[in-house]
């Protein structure tokens, strides 16, 4: 039911979009004055976000240590997952932001008869992770060239890589076709993985949806739908948007508007939602911290001093005679007996 | 409750309808109560025990009272729900881990299936993610502006006596093992959440005796035992007598004597139960052989600290003992036994919390003049990195020889392992003192699995949840007994030396369960011992 709620809801926002940007004017809407608005709240909802988190300390010094601490001198240290520097700690925040370092140790485990637990490595979930994520990143890259003129030296690089298979005309992207795989198979693991199906909520099916929506009217937009759009009018909207002169061109087709709608919900929807895993990956204590917390002091701003030991004297105190008895020394002798 | 035969559980675990042997629920976990009996939950507190804990200063632990998990009444004061949403407020305000962690999950369920929570007892409410939840739902209602717009459609639901109970319930079915940060591609820490669960149960008054009467012990008489000063030098001095006796080297240990150059703690179970007494034996033996000068102290006479698995003002509290003491006894650093969650105390909160340690000095190993910068600021160092740096200088005399009725291998404990990096130290020690094997590489190093009855779950009448959780550690024992003949689970965790041999009892009946340190002192070769041959090391009975 999430899962149908999430294609009800895409469907119904390109409904939206696809009628209410044919009513004459309403172009405008959709076109620039939404964009606009999704961008402020992308821009402002993620900075308030992360501002957010930045506002509560950092208590304690909690990283998770993956490996052999620096210790001995003869014992090897395992610098990236164990990092007590600056640098290994920039060195194991790469490997975890680049290459989803975590996700790669993931593995599968099974109770068999007997009992007995069986692990093994299962890579696929990091596999289809990496190629949805690197796939929307070129794609995000390349729609830089709608907003650049001239489009930067690099773009030409992005693109000539992505078609290297050189066929269909247009050239067929890459990136087009594994981000649909990409999605497909982390929608697909949502209803066949029977923890994920358990525990995944609308939050979680709606933004694969929308994504998903997006992916396929761009594609149409550039394979299959040509002759409703003009590619010149859309960049000069698009060099308009970024330059605060938007031209809205009369040979913009629904299809577009449609793309645009539903990038635009995106872009509002992202800091509120669990998207926010791409500002909080930065900021995850148990993964950029040092491990070096008996080395250097890590500082808690709201450590409290007036948090004192029972003391040795209220100690001494309690079980005094019983010290003296024992031969255990104390601060304070017994009383002298009197008579 | 008595815990069921080990066939029926055997079964049990692999055929029980479960999510983690196929079965999916067809209810939405929110709509599932959690229904207390005996067996699934550990005992409440005792009232006295929380009435003492709240009139120490500093500490907190309101609302202390009779209540059953059984009953549907659990007394709560009247304004609960505002205590705990205050309290909610107050802990997002504080600890940045907790908002990040609420925020960023994307249920991507990596960490399902690596909970051993999960694996023995198939609870959905048991993955990492879902006990997470249990809390995040709470948040997004009254913290999120998704939440508040789209309630239970975005995942948020409304704080009941229900969901209070829930977290009553998992929060004390998690040992803060942080074996699913490992795997998760955000380091989402489960322990974070379920400290943050118990600290807001505290507020209302619900938390278990296990934890709170050790807790309460050791404030006053300074262990969990309730050893008081006599009674804890008894024990030490009968655990010497029996070194004496078994390698006829007289051990000159001290209590609470000023001036010595190290304070040595331990938790209080080395020197009280079996089989943490032989680890004790080994740490006296081996300072005796070494000459160290050292004492023991009945003030600090815990190593451990419940309050890690109360809050983190309880932990400060009685971790502050440590430093007192060594200041009182103006000693120059402080060595600490073998013990888990005690070291993630002491490497990851005990500076921030009681230090600076200015009065301490930078540890020196006096037999090697090796300098342990990496303790330069706690100056506390463990006793693996300490006997570690003696055997690499030659400093001890071994026979492994000593050691030829033990096939080891070794437990990782979950604190030392992913919280402090404390892994190749014990392996370079049992290299050169026993013959032992390594577990299957899933079930080791940072991959550890809990003994199931860590953050003092360690009490009897939940034996049935403890023998499950342990399943999967007793599991890859098993895999080595069959495989290599092991018969000795090695570890340098005073819980582990407990809990693990009730797991081996119940799952690998032949398989013994000890310290490191233990070893180190079976093989020991010490000038002037009169000692024959000790067919059982330090176990072997006179």
């Amino acid at each position: 039911m999430k899962y149908a709620f999430s294609f009800l809801a895409v469907i119904t926002l390109i409904v939206i979009a696809g009628l209410g940007s044919q009513v004459q004017g309403m172009q405008y809407l959709f076109g620039v004055a939404l964009p606009y608005l999704a961008i402020l709240v992308f821009a402002g909802g993620f900075i308030y976000r992360v501002v957010q988190w930045a506002k509560s300390p950092v208590p304690f010094s909690i990283q998770t240590t993956c490996g052999q601490a620096a210790s001995l001198d003869f014992i090897k240290q395992s610098r990236l997952e164990c990092p007590n520097t600056t640098a290994e700690v920039v060195a194991r925040m790469i490997l975890e932001i680049f290459t989803f370092r975590s996700l790669f140790r993931n593995t599968k485990s099974e109770i068999h008869d007997g009992p007995k637990i069986t692990y093994e490595s299962s890579k696929w979930l990091w596999v289809f992770s990496l190629m949805f994520h690197y796939s929307f990143l070129l794609i995000i890259l390349r729609h830089m060239r709608l907003f650049l003129n001239p489009a930067p030296f690099w773009m030409d690089w992005i693109e000539f890589g992505d078609g290297i298979f050189q066929f269909g005309a247009p050239n067929v992207y890459i990136t087009d076709a594994t981000i649909l795989i990409g999605l497909v198979y982390l929608f697909g693991r949502r209803i066949t993985n029977r923890h994920v199906r358990y525990i995944s909520l609308i939050n979680d099916f709606f933004p694969l949806v929308l994504i998903f929506g997006i992916a396929v009217t761009g594609i149409l937009m550039r394979y299959f739908l040509r002759t409703d759009i003009d590619i010149v009018t859309i960049k000069r909207l698009a060099v308009g948007l970024v330059t605060f002169s938007p031209v809205i061109g009369t040979k913009i087709g629904a299809i577009f508007y449609i793309h645009l709608f539903l990038v635009s919900t995106l872009l509002v929807y992202f800091p509120f939602s669990k998207l926010m895993h791409l500002g909080g990956v930065f900021l995850s204590p148990t993964r950029n911290m040092k491990n070096d917390c008996r080395a250097v002091r890590h500082i808690n701003p709201w450590n409290d001093p007036e948090i004192k030991p029972h003391s040795y004297a209220g100690y001494e105190d309690d079980f005094r005679e019983f010290m003296v008895e024992a031969g255990i020394p104390v601060d304070k002798e017994l009383p002298a007996e009197k008579g | 409750m008595a815990v069921p035969k080990l066939e029926q559980l055997s079964k049990s675990v692999v055929q029980g309808p479960s999510l983690a042997t196929g079965a999916i629920p067809t209810r939405d976990w929110m709509d599932i109560p959690v229904v207390f009996k005996e067996g699934n939950y550990a005992y409440p507190a005792k009232k006295d025990k929380v009435e003492y804990l709240n009139s120490q200063k500093g500490l907190h632990f309101p609302n202390a009272r009779v209540w059953s998990p059984e009953d549907d009444d659990w007394k709560l004061p009247e304004n609960w729900k505002e205590i705990i949403l205050s309290g909610l407020k107050e802990r997002l305000e504080k600890f940045r881990s907790l908002k990040i962690f609420m925020d960023c999950c994307v249920r991507c369920g990596a960490c399902a299936d690596k909970c051993h929570f999960f694996l023995g007892t198939g609870d959905p409410k048991n993955m990492p993610v879902l006990r997470a939840e249990l809390l995040r739902s709470v948040y997004r209602n009254d913290f999120t502006l998704a939440g508040k717009i789209m309630g239970k459609m975005a995942g948020a639901r409304e704080m009941t006596v229900g969901v209070l109970k829930e977290w009553f319930m998992y929060s004390y079915q998690c040992t803060e093992c942080r074996r699913c940060s490992v795997f998760c591609p955000y380091g989402i820490d489960t322990a974070e959440v379920t400290m943050m669960l118990r600290e807001l149960l505290h507020l209302v008054g619900i938390g278990i005796n296990w934890i709170l009467e050790p807790a309460s012990n050791s404030n006053r008489t300074g262990n969990h035992m309730g050893l008081q000063p006599h009674t804890f030098k008894d024990n030490v001095d009968f655990l010497a007598d029996d070194v004496e006796n078994l390698t006829g080297i007289k051990i000159n240990h001290t209590f609470n004597r000023k001036g010595a150059e190290v304070l040595f703690i331990t938790p209080s179970a080395d020197v009280f139960a079996e089989p943490g007494l032989y680890t004790a034996m080994g740490y006296l033996l081996m300072f005796e052989a070494i000459g160290l000068d050292y004492t023991w102290s009945t003030y600090a006479s815990e190593g451990g600290n419940f309050g890690l698995f109360t809050n983190n003002e309880t932990m400060k509290k009685l971790n502050a003992k440590m430093y007192a003491e060594a200041k009182r006894l103006g000693v120059k650093y402080i060595i600490g036994g073998e013990c888990g969650h005690m070291w993630r105390v002491l490497h990851q909160y005990m500076d921030t919390m009681n230090g600076p340690a200015d009065f301490l000095e930078v540890p020196v190993s006096p037999i090697t003049g090796t300098v342990f910068n990496n303790a330069a600021s706690t100056k506390m160092i463990h006793i693996s990195e300490f006997t570690a740096d003696l055997i690499k200088h030659g400093k001890l005399k071994l026979d492994k020889s000593r050691n030829s009725h033990v096939k080891a291998t070794y437990h990782d404990s979950c604190n030392p392992a992913r919280a402090m990096g404390l892994m190749d130290e014990p392996r370079f020690i049992l290299d050169h003192v026993v013959d032992w094997v390594e577990m299957p590489e899933n079930t080791i190093r940072e991959q550890t699995f809990c003994c199931g009855s860590g953050t003092g779950l360690n009490t009897d009448e939940i034996m049935e949840l403890r023998m499950r959780s342990g399943l999967p550690r007793a599991n890859a024992v098993k895999y080595v007994q069959e495989k290599k003949g092991v018969n000795m689970l090695s570890c340098v965790c005073a819980i582990d030396r407990a809990t693990l041999t009730s797991l081996m009892n119940y799952w690998n009946p032949d398989v013994r369960v000890c310290g490191v340190s233990e070893l180190v002192g079976n093989a020991l070769v010490i000038d002037g011992e009169t000692r024959g041959d000790l067919e059982d090391g330090l176990r072997t009975m006179l």
